[in-house]
Formats: structure tokens, C-alpha cells, sequence
């Protein structure tokens, strides 16, 4: 009905009609769908939480005289230098050097490479630590200096995994607290942890990926970015509801963007007790509506979502593949949900209020012609399911 | 007629050999609610309590309390909730016994913190992931 070159011209003329995941939901049911599919042209979707799978690859420049880095850290977190002589990765769950972790249990993880991505995309100052062998050609063998983003040529991130499409919910039916990257759960039931922004999240509004696909733009923390591959543990192979929308975990996006064109109120490093440090990330996708049908799938609401609920006391660590029922985002949301016939308080660890936030600015970025679409160059992978890691002897 | 106070009693330096707890119940006729304390003999330290009682005892306690060369402060907000580096991920709302965090708009889902209802318990400090809860002593 609609194809990506016109959309683009509407939003290039400023003219582009575009609300968001959650404003569609009224506006057709009182609109009507076909009526509704003319009219809207993009429909934005947002998440903010902790995704683990998430770094960036930096580019240091060269010193006099030069280094080959084999190891480097950046305010005490290592990075992996195992690429050339000063590129390096910086991962999101990397701790820093001697962070007793769990040895005092449980670990606070107040520090770790998650807050270095914060601190550099914020523009501060951290400590650049490098070793090397030495070569002819790289003679210098120890560097350390300190650097700010703007200092480097590149800084660029890539997360091989963010968006879960959806996600359990946490709870802890045995005796004793256990700490988690939900969160402190509760003995018996005590509270339940959960993370996705429901019906404003990105891959909830788009299940089978008609519009979500590799090559599609989104809004990454402020800077424009791309969807560069299938995420990490993609599972289109999953339970679905009668709405095609999934009911465990699914889809996932590899994304990608510059982060020295980050706002760092959308990066943020994560301390999780017990657990570890990470980083939330702050993302939104536009969905061009290209059809009545597409629109549908954005009007899908928190009622209409469900969640697996898993013991992660038990279930979870031994994967067990058992669940203790589903729950909708709309119950979720409310503070309370039914487990086992019980009333267990609800939090959550993605904030649906920034989310909220991050469709809101997307929504406008596109209503002034700032943000155009991209159709995606490949569909992602409709028939895919997750394979488990047999653990087995050498001849087996 | 009675009233509640929250009070911070600050010790600069060893006073903390006296009963001063036992003797605002005994001598001064006040109900006391602790909610943090650090007392360490020959190190500065604080009580940090709720007093209830008639307002003239209070006053009498306060001059006593004084005398002693600890100092007294009001409306002491122990617990700091950081609005910027809160994101609203509400984490925390199931840890806080009190309600202090909570979410008033189920529909926006943003955390406030209602001071007057914390305990100082401090669940949220270390409980908060990005560092948003902290204690100013």
C-alpha cells in the first residue's frame, strides 16, 4: 500500500504522520484499521534495559614510538587485543582487575566495562594501560596515558545481541534469597523480576520481522545505528500466542552505531549484586506502515502479551525447561501477578518509562525530517530455533 | 500533646559512653525509634531516631543532648535518591519495605521517592543498579 520511497518523502517534507506503540493502540480503534494504515505513516517502538551482549570496537591511534597492544585496559577493565596493533574491543560484562567478584559473596560489581562505555561516551577522561612484546616495527613495549572519546579515531558499537524480542519473568520458589541479573529474588514467591517494555517494545510490534530485518536504521542511543546481523541465541522457532506474537524469549538484533554520536543518558553502566556489571542501553525502531496488516501488529497491547514464568532457583540454572505459568505485561505492569495461586509483587529491570521517552524522541526526530527509514537489505531468519551445549567427552 | 521528630544526633568525638537512648526513654519520658546508628568508642559517630513525646520533653532532652557536645540536626535525610541517575527501571520497588519508592502512574511507570516514608534500611542502595540511591553518611 505503501512502499519505503514514499514514507521517506513524507518525513523528508516533514509531513510524515507518526505516532507512537502506544498511541497507535487508540488511534485504531478509533480510526478503524484501513482508514488508520492510510493515514499513519511510521509507528515507534523503544526499550531501555541491561543488554549484556554489548561493546564497542576502539581505534586508539598511534603513539611515538609505536605499540602492538596484546593487552590494554581502560580504567583498570580489560579490553580484547587480539585484533591489530591498537584496535581493541571493550565488552559490556568485563569486570575490573581485581574485582573480588562473588569470592565475597555477594559482590557488588560497582565498576566494570559497562561504566567505562558510560564514562567514555560521557566525554570523561579514563586511564589507557597497554602491554606489548615488542617488534622491529612496534618497538614499545608499555603505554599509559589518559584519553577521552573525542581522542580516538573510532569508537564504534557493536552488540552482537540486544532487543529480546520477550523475556521471562524471575522468581525464586526455594528457601533461601538468590541474586540474579533480574535482581534480588525473594524465597517462596517473594517478588518477580521482569524485562521488556511490553507493547512499546521493538520485536513485540513486528513478531515475524516484516519491517525488523538486517540493514534497518535504528535509534541507538541517540546516534543513528543499524541492525548489522540476526542477534546472538535468534529463535524465531518459539511459542507463539494466536497474535504470532512470541511467549518466551525469540528474536534478537546484532545492532550497531558511532558512539561518539551517543547521549549518555541512554548508556548506562549496571551494577548487579550477585551477579555482575553490564550495561542498559537505550533503543528505538521506526516501523514504516506499509500495510494495513503491518499496522495490526503494532496495535498489539500489554493485555495481549504473555511472559513465561521461571523458577530461577531451580528451573533456570539447570535448565530444566519448566515454567510456573505465563503472565501479561498488563499484569506484570499492575505490581502483582498470580503465581501458583499466590500474590507475588512485580518489578522490573527495563524502565518503561525511558522507553516511553526514547519513541517519544524518535517520534519527533522523524516528524522533523531528521531520521529516514532504511528497508532492510535481508529478512531475518523465520525457521531458526536455539541449539543447547551438550557437554560430552573427547570420542563421544 | 506529643509529637514525632526524626532527628540525627551527631557525636564528634567519644560521648558514647553515656546511655543517652536510656535515659531520653527514663529521664525525658520519650519513645524512640532507631533507625540507623554507628557508635564506635573514640571515633565520631550518630544516632539516627525518630523521638516522640511532648514537645516541652523534647526540648529539655535537646538541652541535655547538647550539654554533652552532640550536636543535633532535623530534618536529616540520610538516604539521597539521585533523580538523574534514576532511570525508572523500578528495581527497586519490591526491595523497599515502606513504599518510599514507589510508581504513582502505572500508565508512565516513573519512580519517586517519598523521603518522610523511608526507613533508612538501605535495601535500594545496594540493590539499585545504576547507583541512583546513596547515603550521605
Amino acid at each position: 500500500m505503501k512502499s519505503y520511497e514514499e514514507i521517506n518523502r513524507k518525513i523528508e517534507s516533514k509531513k510524515a504522520v507518526v505516532l507512537t506503540a502506544e498511541e497507535v493502540i487508540e488511534y485504531v480503534e478509533k480510526k478503524g484499521l484501513e482508514e488508520a494504515a492510510k493515514e499513519v505513516d511510521v509507528v515507534t517502538t523503544a526499550t531501555f534495559g541491561a543488554m549484556c551482549s554489548s561493546g564497542c570496537f576502539l581505534n586508539f591511534g598511534h603513539s611515538a614510538p609505536r605499540i602492538r597492544i596484546t593487552e590494554a585496559w581502560l580504567d583498570d577493565v580489560l579490553l580484547y587485543s587480539g585484533i591489530a596493533a591498537v584496535d581493541a574491543y571493550l565488552g559490556a560484562t568485563q569486570l575490573r582487575h581485581n574485582d573480588p567478584a562473588n569470592m565475597d559473596y555477594p559482590g557488588t560489581f560497582k565498576f566494570g566495562g559497562g561504566h567505562v562505555i558510560e564514562k567514555l561516551v560521557a566525554g570523561k577522561p579514563v586511564q589507557l594501560f597497554a602491554l606489548s612484546y615488542g617488534t622491529d616495527d612496534y618497538p614499545r613495549r608499555e603505554l599509559r596515558t589518559y584519553i577521552t572519546i573525542h581522542d580516538l579515531n573510532q569508537a564504534i558499537m557493536v552488540n552482537p545481541r540486544n532487543c529480546y524480542q520477550n523475556y521471562n519473568v524471575a522468581v525464586n520458589a526455594g528457601e533461601r534469597p538468590i541474586y540474579t541479573y533480574l535482581g534480588l529474588l525473594k524465597p517462596e514467591l517473594k517478588n518477580a523480576s521482569y524485562s521488556s517494555a511490553g507493547q512499546l517494545s521493538p520485536l513485540l510490534n513486528d513478531p515475524y520481522y516484516e519491517t525488523i530485518g538486517i540493514g534497518t536504521a535504528v535509534w541507538l542511543a541517540g546516534a543513528r545505528g543499524h541492525v548489522y546481523a540476526e542477534g546472538t541465541q535468534f529463535s524465531s522457532l518459539c511459542e507463539r500466542g494466536a497474535n504470532d506474537v512470541p511467549m518466551e524469549g525469540a528474536g534478537t538484533l546484532a545492532l550497531t552505531a558511532d558512539m561518539k554520536k551517543m547521549n549518555p543518558k541512554w548508556v548506562r553502566g549496571v551494577s548487579l549484586v550477585g551477579y555482575g556489571v553490564s550495561l542498559a542501553l537505550g533503543v528505538g525502531i521506526p516501523i514504516p506502515i506499509l500495510n494495513p496488516q503491518i499496522l495490526k501488529r503494532t496495535t498489539v497491547k500489554d493485555s495481549e502479551i504473555y511472559a513465561p514464568v521461571v523458577d530461577y532457583s531451580q528451573d533456570y540454572p539447570n535448565r530444566t525447561g519448566k515454567i510456573l505459568g505465563r503472565v501479561s505485561y498488563a499484569e506484570l505492569k499492575s505490581g502483582e501477578i498470580i503465581v501458583q495461586g499466590k500474590r507475588v509483587p512485580t518489578s522490573s529491570m527495563s524502565s518503561y518509562a525511558y522507553a516511553l521517552e526514547i519513541a517519544e524522541i524518535l517520534k519527533d526526530e522523524i516528524r522533523r525530517g531528521e531520521f529516514l527509514l532504511s528497508p532492510p537489505l535481508e529478512r531475518l531468519p523465520l525457521g531458526k530455533s536455539m541449539k543447547p551445549l551438550p557437554i560430552r567427552g573427547r570420542s563421544q | 500533646m506529643n509529637t514525632t521528630k526524626k532527628v540525627l544526633f551527631y557525636f564528634p568525638k567519644s560521648e558514647t559512653e553515656k546511655p543517652i537512648v536510656y535515659q531520653l526513654v527514663k529521664d525525658y519520658n520519650l519513645m524512640v525509634n532507631i533507625f540507623r546508628a554507628k557508635v564506635t568508642p573514640d571515633e565520631e559517630g550518630y544516632l539516627l531516631l525518630d523521638i516522640t513525646g511532648d514537645s516541652s520533653d523534647i526540648d529539655r532532652a535537646y538541652q541535655w543532648i547538647r550539654s554533652l557536645g552532640v550536636q543535633i540536626r532535623e530534618d536529616v535525610k540520610g538516604m539521597r535518591w539521585d533523580e538523574n541517575r534514576c532511570t525508572s527501571c523500578g528495581a527497586c520497588i519490591t526491595q523497599c519495605p515502606t513504599a518510599a519508592l514507589h510508581i504513582p502512574n502505572r500508565r508512565t511507570m516513573r519512580v519517586l521517592f517519598d523521603a518522610d516514608k523511608c526507613i533508612e534500611c538501605m535495601n535500594c542502595i545496594t540493590l539499585c543498579p545504576f547507583g541512583a540511591c546513596s547515603s550521605q553518611f
